[in-house]
């Protein structure tokens, strides 16, 4: 049976990929950041999930706004490393499971969910950043993948509530797998940022402490967070935020915090909190 | 209706890309997301002129490239900065420049005001 055994949240600041593609872990204004993902690549290596589902946006890596959906998710044999305007980062292409991904769609949609199916898919830094922050991939990707990229870049988006429950449309759709598969899911984006304007680099520290309080013990407070409150208090790019809400939505307690960790360097909080089903 | 942004509380020096902001960007953010293919940007560094002129770019937002204004792009002209920057990349200015410009700072400027400026 599939099962879902953790969740992640965590930023995909595209400045993370750049250092870590130069080497840069070491630096000291870097080490902060990539020592806070140490312990939980170990503790990955040791719950030995089968997939890895990431909820994430895509930046123009793939999708314009000539059609951009609200929600989407990835149904290919292999997701290619996309070219976001940079070149290609020397990455390998992450592997998919069409079955399980076909089994969410289908549960998705009779769910209710009425998601676009991809069946090309090109990756970009949403997805391959909190990727290669949690799984090493020498030679090779360790998990297959379930991109799904939810829109939180044109409004409408969708609302706060909305991403909570596709997260528990998602739980419902893996208890539902009829095959073995451990699954973890990702919630990426944020934490506080703004990247227009002159509120350009507008931090918040304190909103971001509590959101990742309240992820891990009160997660309904924040779904009733509209976006109007998120921009104010966190910037305009802060919505990402939203997406977190899918992977808790997914998890049932009791959960352990495995790990969590924050810095701030430039112009956005970098959140990282780890949490495993314990029941 | 229900809605998630309030229009009677608008965000200061702040644009929410809605509705307004795609459509009146939607040229130059369609021009960005060329450069997303590498004969674009090799063909844009070997001849903007050319390039410009092969696209459904008004020659207000032409000037607006050749300028790198990318305040008025962004701030006036419907730019959403995750396009934007792949401009940005191809004449070699990245995030935090274009960011700099925003605020109406040099990037030495900006880059004083972080917490540890080498994590860029």
């Amino acid at each position: 049976m599939g099962e879902i055994i953790a969740g992640i949240g965590t930023s995909h600041v595209p400045s993370i990929g750049v250092a870590y593609d130069q080497g840069r872990q070491e630096e000291p204004d870097w080490k902060p950041l990539f020592d806070g993902y140490k312990p939980v690549k170990e503790w990955l290596k040791e719950i030995k999930p089968d997939i890895a589902i990431v909820v994430y946006n895509d930046h123009g890596g793939d999708f314009f706004f000539d059609k951009y959906p609200t929600f989407a998710v990835g149904a290919a044999a292999v997701y290619p490393v996309g070219d976001e305007g940079w070149g290609r980062r020397p990455l390998p292409d992450f592997p998919g499971d069409t079955e399980f991904s076909w089994h969410l769609c289908n549960s998705l949609v009779y769910d209710e969910f009425d998601i676009t199916v991809c069946q090309e898919m090109a990756v970009e830094h949403g997805f391959m950043v909190p990727m290669h922050l949690c799984f090493d991939h020498d030679p090779d990707w360790p998990v297959q993948v379930v991109p799904v990229a939810v829109n939180v870049i044109q409004h409408p988006l969708p609302t706060a509530l909305r991403c909570w429950k596709l997260g528990q449309a998602i739980r419902r759709a893996v208890d539902s797998y009829p095959k073995d598969a451990r699954v973890v899911i990702l919630g990426t984006g944020g934490m506080s940022h703004q990247l227009n304007g002159a509120r350009f680099g507008y931090l918040n520290p304190a909103f971001d402490s509590d959101f990742l309080d309240k992820i891990e013990s009160d997660p309904m407070a924040l779904t009733e967070l509209t976006h109007q409150q998120i921009m104010e208090d966190a910037g305009a790019e802060a919505v990402e935020l939203i997406m977190w809400l899918t992977m808790r939505g997914a998890l049932n307690g009791p959960l352990r915090q495995v790990h969590r960790n924050y810095y701030a360097p430039m112009t956005t909080g970098m959140g990282l909190i780890a949490l495993e089903e314990t029941g | 209706m229900k809605t998630q942004v309030d229009p009677t509380r608008p965000i200061e020096n702040t644009k929410v890309f809605d509705a307004r902001q795609t459509q009146l960007g939607y040229r130059l953010n369609k021009f960005a997301m060329s450069m997303t293919k590498a004969d674009n940007r090799a063909a844009f560094i070997a001849d903007e002129e050319a390039s410009l002129a092969a696209s459904e770019l008004t020659e207000e937002e032409k000037q607006l490239i050749r300028d790198r204004d990318w305040r008025a792009i962004l701030d006036e002209h419907g730019g959403n900065i995750y396009m934007i920057m792949k401009i940005g990349a191809v004449v070699g200015q990245g995030l935090y420049q274009i960011g700099a410009h925003q605020r109406g700072q040099t990037y030495e400027e900006f880059l004083a005001t972080r917490n540890a400026s080498g994590a860029r």
